[in-house]
């Protein structure tokens, strides 16, 4: 896949973000977006476990599931190094970065099974991505990911003193709000169409 | 092809079993806090390893708190109030918690992490509901099929329960029961005593607790329950009680009046118990005794079947007709009924043509 590493990074914010082309991540998105506080903790944990763990599956995958000849295990082993990668990350922060950890570390647990975070692993696969897109990719998915989830929070805290029909509060307007934003977002995507 | 699928699984073992080892370490390295000490209530000390959620350091002693969503953070269910440790409040709990609940330092306790020593205070009919163990101490006789049975609580435990509650009794596998069943019992000892139990057990025939309760069970037996459970226990106002009991039902009764002797009453209370003949009356002259003990107590033991050798000279038939005088003021007037469904039924029902409130007459609903 030819497609430079600049351009896919922002075609993975704005014209293929992860959450508002594919709706991935939907739990965490729906959960923690009560808070622009919260959620922009929670995005900005999102992009980093991103990052480090696209990277992660690009090593496995190239040189442990390749060689081997086990393409087909990807999903397993993907989640696998997902999940251990986080949690590691969750001991690490917390010891030794305390502060980093109550603004950030505690969401990790909430992402391990992100699917978000899995999408784009799997995503760097079927694209055919080096590890530099591949980082790339997965950093853009990421920041996308948290602007996502920052607008739906801006929107929610607004909507708190609005008048909301009963049936549609909670989970209801915000999957309506996304679906609007997420035909806004369609509108960047004549610019750079990734496959 | 079978070495095929033979060295997949190997390589895939091989990744999960690194990346496990890894998290072994890491978990051994950065994870360790030492022993922390959980005070609950002020009144119970535990002390588990550091490092874990407060929600799963209680579990694992045996302390559950409610949680709907397995300690993601998004039901709020296991709030609970910090009173010293717990570290700072987090974005993770705050979406959950209302301005009155941060001001009294209320968290969720799946986020809190137990890193030093910490204080907790949470709803007495949780912290009480526990897994006891205890020892046979007593084993009386009551009828030729009722069963008194003390079990004395291992050194140190203590139980905290109101008059009336009940627990649950977890059965051994016996004879050709495999299976362990647990069974509700009324406590029919008083609140006061709290290092030990006493149940009331009934034989059944052909029940799996019962008989092996009866059968089975010898002084010095290591016996679990779980409790104390129950909404039936006795209320605190100056109505006038009556009780109506049969069977084994009189557990809960005696657990109450035992009480009530304790803290003292000028309550009007009338207490019926209904038995088919004189050989299943047991207790008679400790409930009898108890009317020079209250101002204004009456014990009425009503049998429906009287042998004719009994020399029977109390009252006779069912309980019910008997209502009608021992209710002064119907409005005043509060309920407590334990025996079997169909006799709970037709008190109630009695009751109510009397003008007793529903939702002053009082039982439980396990038969």
């Amino acid at each position: 896949m030819d497609i430079s590493a600049f351009l896919l990074f922002w075609a993975a914010i704005f014209t293929s973000n992860i959450l508002l082309t594919n709706f991935l991540g939907m739990c965490s998105y729906l959960s923690v977006s009560k808070e622009v506080e919260s959620s922009l903790g929670l995005g900005i944990a999102v992009t980093f476990v991103l990052v480090f763990t696209t990277g992660l599956n690009w090593l496995v995958y190239r040189y442990l599931l390749v060689p081997l000849g086990i393409e087909y295990l990807q999903y397993i082993v993907f989640i696998i190094v997902i999940a251990a990668f986080v949690q590691l990350l969750e001991l690490l922060i917390e010891r030794y970065a305390p502060a980093l950890y109550y603004t950030l570390g505690i969401f990790l647990p909430l992402i391990t099974v992100n699917c978000a975070i899995f999408g784009v692993s799997l995503f760097m696969v079927i694209r055919d991505y080096n590890f530099v897109q591949s980082l790339a990719y997965g950093l853009g998915s990421g920041l996308g990911w948290l602007l996502a989830i920052l607008m739906l929070a801006g929107i929610r805290s607004k909507l708190r003193e609005k008048m909301v029909p009963a049936g549609l509060r909670g989970a209801g307007i915000s999957l309506i709000i996304t679906g609007i934003m997420a035909l806004a977002f369609i509108g960047f995507s004549g610019i750079a169409p990734i496959q | 092809m079978l070495l095929t699928i033979l060295k997949d699984v190997a390589v895939l073992a091989g990744i999960s079993g690194v990346l496990a080892i890894l998290l072994v370490i890491a978990e051994r390295w950065l994870n360790n806090y030492g022993d922390c000490k959980i005070n609950i209530n002020g009144k119970r000390e535990l002390t588990v390893k550091g490092g874990n959620s407060l929600l799963s350091s209680l579990g694992e002693k045996q302390v559950f708190l409610p949680s709907a969503c397995g300690g993601r953070g998004s039901c709020g269910a296991c709030k609970c109030q910090i009173l010293e440790g717990g570290g700072p409040l987090l974005p993770t709990e705050k979406p959950l918690l209302s301005q009155a609940e941060l001001a009294d330092n209320i968290r969720l306790s799946c986020q809190v992490k137990v890193k030093s020593d910490i204080s907790i205070q949470i709803p007495d009919s949780i912290f009480n509901i526990r897994k006891f163990s205890s020892v046979i101490s007593e084993i009386i006789d009551f009828t030729y099929d009722i069963k008194g049975i003390t079990f004395k609580l291992d050194e140190g435990e203590t139980i905290d329960f109101k008059a009336g509650q009940y627990v649950q009794l977890i059965t051994e596998p016996y004879g050709k029961v495999r299976q362990r069943v647990s069974r509700a019992y009324s406590i029919s000892s008083k609140p006061e005593i709290n290092t030990s139990i006493q149940l009331i057990i009934r034989l059944v025939p052909e029940g799996i607790c019962t008989t092996w309760v009866h059968q089975n069970l010898k002084l010095g037996d290591r016996v679990n329950f779980t409790g104390p459970y129950g909404d039936f226990f006795l209320r605190d106002t100056e109505a006038d009680i009556l009780f109506v009991a049969g069977g084994s039902g009189k557990a809960p009764i005696k657990s109450m009046l035992e009480h009530l002797q304790v803290v003292g009453t000028q309550r009007k209370m009338t207490y019926f118990f209904g038995a088919r003949s004189l050989k299943d009356l047991y207790l008679t002259k400790e409930m009898k005794a108890f009317e020079q003990v209250f101002p204004d107590f009456r014990y009425v033991p009503v049998l429906s079947n009287p042998d004719p050798d009994d020399n029977w000279q109390g009252e006779t038939g069912y309980v019910m007709p008997h209502f009608k005088n021992a209710i002064r003021d119907p409005q005043n007037t509060e309920a407590y009924l334990c025996g079997s469904p169909g006799m709970i039924n037709a008190v109630c029902k009695a009751l109510q043509e009397q003008g007793v409130a529903a939702d002053k007459i009082y039982y439980d609903s396990f038969g």
